[in-house]
């Protein structure tokens, strides 16, 4: 296989001038884009973007430059702590493995629940889900991807059969005539990306983006719809029903691969645009235009992210989005499609090997007969030794040391602490638990509760393979030797299996744990069987599903059929309703959440990076100049926002990119999430994260 | 088990149907409806005469949900009489339909003026009237639009969109006078013009010819098909003939109850608090409301009233209006923008510091906004300029570079300020690829590119210039 090539042109630099001829390729820390990057670490850690890898092609954001200082952080943890005390592995490992047997013995197998990350590579998702259900034997396995990617994993599915973030390489957007984001702001999160947006600008392609913010992402944008929070699903329907309405309708295309349309063209009927106009505020004409702009480019693409998907209403938020596409004829046609923009380092990966409470490797669920024996056999163990399905996240954390509930938690590459909803409560929680053991780098405030911390590896000091947000393998290699004192997490579970039920099948090397995670993913949706570490070298990344060795990988799945029983993709009928939580006369402000470019998920990592903290000290509050004017605020007042859960204090910032009616805090600090509301969607459990109802009252 | 019979399959009676079985999979729901199609959405009907919607995609519910949902539906049947009684309603087939509880959805029937040859013009109120319309604008060349309310300028539009000369006649003084102040009507009128719509106010019509329209003072206005839009009134007659109380609509209080506790009514049959609302939104409202306590949901829902906005649904024609629009100095603060020429007019009514009107014609970015503080009744900003001419928040990177601060951001993506890339000029930076590796701007996004070539650039000539 050919590496691919770029579509999105250079920068402006010479980056083998700047690369160090010893550094190793590899990618990117933080976010699902997984810039490649080469790391040469030496006195000091030169990182340089490598041109080879097409999501980044030479660009990094300062996330990127700067990750290198990740890796001589003075905050490193380098020993085990046992009730905040230096002690050594065995006894650190030994410890666990006594309490989790104490437990266990004393509470049954789900005594002892496991919480892992988005951010693991997909070795370390795969081993944590094997051993929880084989080592444990624990239902209760969740992790922080819940809180991200499971109202898009849950549309995508019911719609197409299959849930690969974007079904096509992401250089495919530097293509499109149109690309719609509703709810994401990608110059913040992943600026690299949009330099596929600007390539298609560049060519005339026009840029929509829906956000109740004027973020930077909208600001770049040739229409910017800017709905109430919690409104998203009332507009799509609405740009449905104007694209049935003007006859945008691709009927051929409907016809022959799609079903069910019948029953949502009739639900759009009742979703006018005048009546959309009053729940979103979005102006008709507005609404109008960005249909138009949809039904007139030859290819087009539509994308979610977290601000459609978090709610408690966000899988059929992204289905009537996936309507919208459908309606048009866009999936499955090459240089068209629906993708979801995923967040999380590994949030792909992460999502199909078997951290989730429902699932087994491979996108197998873990209540299908024929999966769960596939999966036994590999594992060598009976299939009704495996667990069933278990709580999903926030219900997890929810249920920590409840009668009911989990005595004990392990818990791996996440920080609930910090981003949990309903912070202050999950906190609450996890201080309950019996036992409480974080791996982290860092002291995370969650590993500040912890009885025992394990001092783990991160990114550049291990190896193992991430799937990026477009469903391609890569290989993240090991550029540097870990301090002394610190383990993988692989080593990590290798200890707790030793001394649990024995090491076989429990290795610590990524690639023999790949092997076999090849095996147990094989004939499944996510299906890995063909992708090893030298082809993933040699091709610059391969696109699962890949069933063989000779198989070239899949870049776009859905050309002929979409992964459901009959081929065709399935239309949903949704409905809109309003956020669980609406504004009020006691709190008449919405709150909603998101991200700043210098800082990734809780901070743990960005806040200790100087040259990131200096960007954005600490948190803040944006809100319109309106709103402002009438609480008396100035710019850089302490202000407290005021919920029902809780309250947290942050910086006024005035800006009218912010709608009257809403504030907006980030969520890499304590703060906003000691405020939002978990109230789950019923479908894919996704907490209500971006929409809750507040009041300002300034400090002092 | 309730026994639930809703007689009126329109916008009312459908949207309880369904809201009643989103709630309760179980209680026994009979509808019956006088037309034989399937419930249609009655907003939606402009389009069918504008010809941008077929008749059978504005239907409210497909024609298997009935089956699928186990509600027994009777479409196409008249009722005839109410028994209070024995609580049971008889239909002109002669059926005997018992209920436990019943709500009467039966919604209002076009105005038809008296005027000679009136039954010679066509109503616009139902799906039947619009293919009526539809049939005979294919033969006409000239068509005349009488009222000049909502639905006749809708109607109006719609003809003269499929290439017919239009003239709407219309009794008051200037168009939609309920709705909009005179010189919003004016500036309506002068838009609808341009349209193809010809518009003569304080018209009244003596006569409807098989070749036009006679106008008081003789004159004829000539057409081959005319259009009646000149009101609604509610369909009462089955709710007086059996007693309940009813002034202009069914009396209701704020369960949407008659004074027959076992008997209901919503939509536009039905009065509240004084007021019979023509529009969809309250009627749905309502129906949420009976939907709750029928089926015991929520025992405590009320209906309390509803803001009424107005968008008038043309192409080419934006308009919304909300609240009391008539109000002046006296009694409100009245901001206003006028500009005839472009067919733009604005206006806001403010009391108490809150929005309780307001008029958009022309341009609508501000509709949004503007609805969602009238329907809040949230605090209007000391200077409402803003609301009035909304603009999008500037963005600072087609700044000249001349006469950027040096503390102004360039690179967002790796936080690269003016002043640094001047520093790495003055270090002998002369191109952005030397700025670039040296400062990493333009590496994140791209965004920044053109704006640091700018500043490198300006940079070199200011050097020209002082060598």
């Amino acid at each position: 296989m050919k590496p691919p090539e770029s579509t999105i042109g250079d920068v402006p630099i010479s980056l083998s001038a700047l690369t160090p001829v010893k550094a190793t390729a590899t990618h990117c820390p933080y976010c699902a884009l997984q810039c490649g990057m080469s790391v040469a670490v030496d006195e000091t850690v030169t990182i340089t973007p490598r041109k080879d890898i097409p999501a980044n092609a030479g660009g990094l954001c300062q996330k990127g430059w700067t990750a290198g200082e990740l890796l001589t952080s003075g905050d490193r943890l380098t020993t085990p702590l046992l009730y905040g005390e230096p002690v050594g592995w065995d006894e650190a490992l030994d410890f666990v493995a006594a309490r989790i047997r104490a437990v266990q013995g004393e509470h049954g197998p789900d005594g002892v629940a496991v919480f892992g990350g988005g951010g693991l590579t997909n070795e370390k998702a795969y081993q944590l889900g094997k051993f929880a259900r084989m080592v444990l034997r624990t239902s209760q396995i969740d992790y922080n991807g819940r809180f991200c990617m499971s109202s898009a994993a849950a549309a995508a599915n019911r719609a197409f059969g299959m849930d690969r973030g974007l079904p096509f390489p992401i250089t495919d957007l530097a293509g499109a005539d149109a690309v719609l984001i509703a709810g994401g702001n990608v110059a913040e999160t992943m600026p690299p990306f949009v330099r596929h947006l600007t390539a298609m600008r560049d060519r005339g392609g026009r840029l929509v983006v829906i956000d109740p913010r004027a973020t930077a992402t909208a600001r770049q944008a040739d229409l910017h719809l800017q709905p109430a929070p919690g409104t998203d699903l009332a507009l799509a329907l609405g740009l449905l029903h104007i694209v049935i309405a003007e006859g945008h309708v691709d009927e051929d295309y409907v016809a022959g691969r799609t079903s069910g349309f019948d029953g949502v063209r009739t639900s759009a009927a009742a979703w006018w645009p005048e009546r959309v106009e009053r729940i979103t505020g979005v102006p008709v004409a507005r609404m109008r235009l960005a249909a138009e702009i949809l039904a007139d480019a030859g290819r087009a693409v539509i994308l979610t992210g977290r601000g459609a998907e978090q709610h408690a209403k966000g899988t059929d938020t992204v289905s009537a989005f996936i309507n919208l596409a459908l309606a048009l004829g866009l999936p499955g046609r090459e240089g068209s499609g629906y993708g979801c923009v995923t967040g999380q380092g590994n949030g792909q990966g992460g999502r199909e090997h078997g951290q989730k409470a429902d699932q087994l490797p491979g996108y197998r669920r873990i209540d299908d007969p024929a999966a769960r024996a596939h999966v036994a056999a590999v594992w060598g163990i009976a299939p009704e030794d495996l667990p069933g399905p278990g709580r999903s996240a926030y219900e997890l954390l929810d249920a920590l040391g409840t009668a009911a509930g989990p005595r004990a938690l392990l818990l791996f590459g996440s920080n609930p602490v910090i981003s949990a909803p309903r912070a202050g409560h999950v906190t609450g929680r996890l201080r309950s638990l019996d036992l409480l053991v974080v791996s982290d780098l860092v002291m995370s405030e969650t590993a500040a509760l912890a009885d025992v911390v394990f001092p783990t590896t991160q990114w550049a000091e291990e190896s193992g393979t991430m799937t990026n947000l477009e469903g391609r393998v890569l290989l993240r290699r090991q550029a540097a030797a870990p301090p002394p004192g610190v383990r993988s997490d692989l080593e990590i579970l290798r200890g707790l299996a030793v001394r649990l039920r024995g090491a076989e099948g429990f290795p610590a090397d990524p690639r023999e744990v790949f092997d076999e995670l090849r095996r147990a993913s094989a004939g499944g949706t996510a299906d890995y069987a063909g992708i090893t570490y030298e082809r993933i070298a040699a091709e610059t990344g391969v696109f699962w599903p890949c069933p063989a060795e000779d198989h070239p990988g899949t870049p776009r799945p859905f050309l002929d059929r979409f992964a459901t029983p009959d081929g065709r993709a399935r239309f949903v009928p949704v409905e809109h309703r309003p956020p669980e939580e609406d504004i009020d006369r006691d709190y008449p402000l919405y709150l909603t959440t998101g991200r700043v470019l210098a800082h990734y998920q809780s901070g743990a990592q960005t806040r200790r990076i100087a040259a990131l903290n200096a960007v954005v000290p600490e948190v803040f509050v944006e809100l319109h100049p309106d709103l402002a004017e009438r609480l008396e605020v100035e710019p850089g007042d302490l202000l407290r926002v005021v919920g029902r859960r809780g309250a947290a204090e942050g910086v006024a910032r005035i800006t009218p990119a912010v709608r009257p009616d809403t504030v907006f805090m980030p969520f890499h600090w304590a703060g906003a999430n000691l405020l939002t509301n978990p109230a789950l969607d019923p479908v894919s459990r996704m907490p209500e994260f971006k929409v809750c109802a507040v009041k300002l009252e300034r400090v002092g | 088990m309730t026994r639930l019979v809703i007689v009126g399959n329109g916008m009312a009676g459908a949207r309880l149907v369904s809201e009643v079985r989103a709630r309760d999979k179980h209680v026994k729901v009979t509808v019956i409806g006088a037309e034989t199609w399937q419930p249609y959405n009655r907003v939606l009907l402009s389009n069918v005469v504008a010809g941008t919607m077929l008749p059978d995609q504005v239907r409210l519910l497909d024609p298997a949900w009935y089956a699928d949902h186990s509600v027994t539906a009777l479409l196409g049947v008249e009722v005839t009489a109410i028994d209070r009684e024995t609580q049971a309603v008889l239909t002109a087939d002669g059926r005997r339909e018992p209920y436990d509880v019943l709500v009467l959805a039966t919604g209002s029937e076009a105005v038809v003026p008296p005027v000679p040859g009136a039954a010679g013009a066509m109503a616009f109120r139902t799906l039947d009237d619009c293919r009526a319309i539809l049939a005979a604008a294919g033969a006409a060349r000239r068509a005349v639009v009488v009222g000049g309310g909502l639905l006749g300028i809708e109607a109006a539009r719609g003809l003269a969109g499929r290439g017919l000369p239009v003239t709407l006649l219309h009794l008051a003084g200037h168009l939609m006078e309920r709705q909009l102040d005179a010189e919003a009507g004016l500036v309506l009128g002068e838009t609808l013009a341009e349209l193809g719509v010809t518009v003569r106010t304080g018209a009244v019509v003596e006569e409807i010819l098989g070749d036009g329209v006679r106008l008081a003072g003789g004159e004829t206005v000539g057409s081959d098909l005319v259009v009646l839009a000149c009101g609604v009134r509610p369909v009462t007659g089955l709710a007086g003939d059996a007693g309940l109380e009813v002034a202009r609509g069914i009396v209701v209080d704020d369960e949407m109850r008659t004074d027959d506790p076992s008997i209901f009514a919503i939509g536009e049959c039905a009065q509240h608090d004084g007021t019979v609302y023509g529009l969809v939104a309250p009627a749905w409202e309502q129906a949420a409301v009976v939907a709750d306590l029928v089926t015991g949901t929520d025992k405590t829902s009320r209906y309390r009233g509803s803001r009424l906005v107005t968008r008038l649904k043309a192409r080419s024609v934006e308009l919304a209006a909300m609240g009391e629009t008539h109000l002046t100095e006296d009694d409100a603060e009245v901001v206003c923008f006028s500009h005839r020429a472009r067919g733009t007019y604005r206006k806001l009514v403010i009391r108490d510091g809150r929005l309780v009107g307001a008029i958009l014609l022309g341009e609508t970015a501000a509709v949004g906004a503007l609805t969602q503080l009238f329907d809040r009744g949230s605090p209007v900003p000391a200077d409402p300029s803003g609301l009035l001419f909304p603009g999008l928040p500037g963005s600072a990177v087609t700044e000249s570079p001349v006469r950027m601060p040096d503390a102004a951001k360039v690179c967002q993506c790796n936080n690269v300020t003016k002043g640094q890339i001047r520093a790495c000029w003055e270090s002998g930076a002369r191109d952005v690829e030397a700025v670039a590796a040296a400062t990493r701007a333009t590496t994140g996004c791209g965004g920044c590119r053109d704006v640091v070539e700018g500043i490198v650039g300006w940079l070199c000539e200011q050097e020209g210039i002082s060598v």
